[in-house]
């Protein structure tokens, strides 16, 4: 049994009248596995607090399936969620722990024994079954709680930064563990993270929440080629995306060449994003601007290696990303090159991103 | 830390031995007492070694009491005792449990209301309401009896505000996953809840155990049937025979008797403590 979730309007308001999420209309389709993700306090766990059953609904409609679920009970929704720092229960063993939601709900015991079997092993967890959750260490316990729901074989997964209490190596691990397993049950999954990294490897799409509402919803691709605004720009990716005003491109050393290729911008734009990896040490064939930047600062990480720069002529910080480690020493000055179509432009008012062109025809053909 | 020299560890031995000899001593007066022939105490001293008649004076009391005091057998003091201390500890176990179940997990109108109403009742022990208690207590019919000596002593702030601190310590999580898992409040309650205030239960039960089987003043006032006498009230009555010297010898052996339960409460209650010490998680 599986579901599609939609969201109508979806409100949240506080008693205190703080609104934590404004007007949220999100459609997750049958066995897709959507992020929602958003830096702390952008109410991505509210709305997913919300689909749970866990926090109420001020306004709009839930949909699960077919039904709406708004006034419903969350044991009533046909959901199972992990919570972040796992709420096992202390007292009981985990064959325990996985059975009781099964138990709740009147199973058979021998139904009940399958299906906490068959979860264990499916996660691995099969020795640890006669254990309390204190036995257990940080990567166990989060094995234990996918498990619990898992054993349910609900029509929603739930995820509520599942991954956030467990150290780097160990998180690295368990994201490829949730998206084997998610590919394999194919249950509809609404996870929320504040990593992006986390956001872009784990969804079939992402939903990237600012101040209550929905910034951008995409394939993890298209929002990180296409940014919607500047809030994504800088939040998606890592490093985040460079922040250029025009006025600094146009005037400063080489301010004419780049007059050129500047000039079919979308009228109104006011700043240039530009991700670290796309401006290049090596000069690329056709059209391109050349920046050049006195280099502050050198990190080199292994496979990749991080640039701070200062652009001359306006002292704006860039980041630029390149592979290897480039011969170069701080202090030096450096050239950067970049196409036209690495360019974002955005609004210098509103922030949105503006319509690009050249991008789309090169697009289209 | 903690220096292991010979001298600091003598000198530490010995504060504790003085300690312990301070607490112990009045104990085991009372144990020798029990112990001494009828005549012994007469001479104006104080025997500090066993006498040979022990067996004859705790059978004497735990069978006939001290009929001429008007003490029924200490065997009936501490049933009677034993079942007031119960009732009491088990009510208010039960009642502060809910209660502050009550006040943690549910928003009800007044419900700040209601919690400091419990709390304020923290200064007003029973002595201090215990004329109009016991004329509460004799308008409903309930002198002398077991109702009578447990039930209004039975409504507790103090557990019931130890059980709302340490539900709140409770992960909100825990309540949220059991709601998931389709238990409703009580079944939160009873498999949740309760599992994990075991060794809070424990540690009140031998507190509350103690304060119901030392209460003195209620038996007192609401017991005239010697068949309710508790033995706390009645080892009072024996010292105050009416005609001649008190029976030392015979009181002290209820003494020793009267001390027993609590002890032995306190010994298997420790069992649970030391399991929750060990074993606590945060």
């Amino acid at each position: 049994m599986m579901a599609s979730i939609k969201l109508e309007g979806l409100e949240k308001t506080y008693p205190g009248g703080v609104q934590a999420v404004k007007g949220v209309d999100l459609e997750v389709a049958d066995g897709e596995f959507v992020v929602l993700v958003g830096p702390s306090g952008c109410g991505k766990s509210t709305l997913l607090r919300m689909v749970a059953g866990l926090e109420t609904i001020s306004a709009g409609a839930l949909y699960i399936g077919k039904r709406r679920v708004n006034e419903l009970e969350p044991a009533q929704r046909d959901i199972a969620m992990v919570f972040q720092n796992y709420a096992l229960y202390p007292h009981m063993t985990v064959f325990d722990n996985l059975a009781y939601g099964l138990k709740n709900r009147g199973f058979k015991r021998d139904e009940i024994r399958r299906r906490v079997e068959e979860a264990a092993r499916m996660l691995e967890i099969e020795a640890f079954l006669p254990r309390k959750p204190r036995q257990l260490s940080g990567g166990q316990r989060q094995r234990v709680a996918m498990g619990r729901a898992l054993v349910r074989e609900p029509a929603v997964f739930l995820f509520d930064e599942p991954l956030s209490n467990l150290d780097a190596k160990l998180r690295v691990q368990m994201r490829v563990e949730i998206k084997r397993l998610q590919r394999r049950l194919k249950t509809t999954s609404l996870y929320v993270t504040h990593d992006q990294l986390e956001a872009m490897t784990l969804g079939d799409r992402l939903v990237v929440l600012n101040g209550g509402r929905i910034e951008q919803v995409g394939t993890p691709m298209e929002i990180y080629a296409r940014p919607a605004s500047l809030f994504v720009a800088t939040f998606i990716g890592s490093p985040a995306m460079n922040l250029l005003p025009l006025g600094a491109l146009l005037s400063g050393p080489g301010a004419a060449s780049h007059g050129a290729l500047l000039g079919d911008l979308p009228p109104g734009t006011g700043i240039l994003g530009i991700r670290p990896d796309a401006l290049r040490l090596e000069a690329p064939h056709g059209p391109h601007l050349t920046l050049s930047a006195t280099l502050e600062l050198f990190e080199a990480a292994g496979a990749e290696s991080h640039l701070h720069v200062r652009l001359a002529g306006s002292g704006q910080p860039l980041v630029i990303r390149t592979a290897g480690q480039p011969a170069v020493a701080e202090g030096q000055r450096l050239h950067f090159h970049i196409t036209r179509d690495a360019l974002h432009p955005f609004h210098r008012e509103t922030g949105r991103r503006l319509d690009d062109t050249l991008k789309t025809k090169e697009q289209a053909a | 830390m903690v220096e292991h020299r010979p001298l600091s560890q003598l000198a530490a031995h010995l504060i504790l031995i003085a300690g312990v000899a301070l607490v112990l001593f009045p104990v085991y007066i009372a144990i020798v007492a029990s112990t001494q022939a009828p005549g012994e105490f007469l001479r104006g001293t104080l025997p500090l070694v066993p006498g040979g008649h022990a067996l004859e004076n705790y059978r004497a009391m735990w069978e006939s009491g001290l009929s001429r005091a008007g003490a029924p057998p200490v065997g009936q003091m501490l049933f009677n005792s034993l079942v007031m201390a119960l009732a009491i500890t088990v009510g208010k176990l039960v009642i502060s449990l809910l209660s502050a179940f009550a006040i943690v997990y549910f928003r009800f109108p007044f419900r700040l209301f209601f919690f400091w109403l419990i709390f304020v009742t923290l200064m007003l022990p029973v002595e201090v309401r215990i004329i109009p208690t016991f004329q509460v207590v004799a308008d409903l019919g309930m002198l002398n009896s077991f109702a009578g000596l447990s039930i209004p002593l039975i409504a507790s702030a103090t557990a019931t505000f130890l059980f709302r601190q340490f539900f709140m310590t409770v992960p909100e999580e825990l309540l949220e996953a059991a709601r998931v898992d389709g238990a409703g409040p009580l079944r939160f309650f009873k498999d949740i809840l309760l599992p994990l205030s075991v060794t809070n239960i424990a540690a009140l039960f031998v507190i509350l155990f103690i304060y119901g089987w030392n209460q003195y003043l209620w038996p007192l006032l609401i017991t005239t049937d010697s068949d309710y006498y508790t033995v706390v009230m009645g080892i009072q009555r024996m010292t105050t025979a009416a005609d001649g010297d008190p029976q030392w010898h015979l009181v002290m052996a209820a003494v020793v008797m009267a001390a027993l339960p609590p002890v032995l409460v306190i010994l298997f209650m420790q069992r649970l403590f030391v399991k929750g010490l060990t074993e606590t998680e945060k």
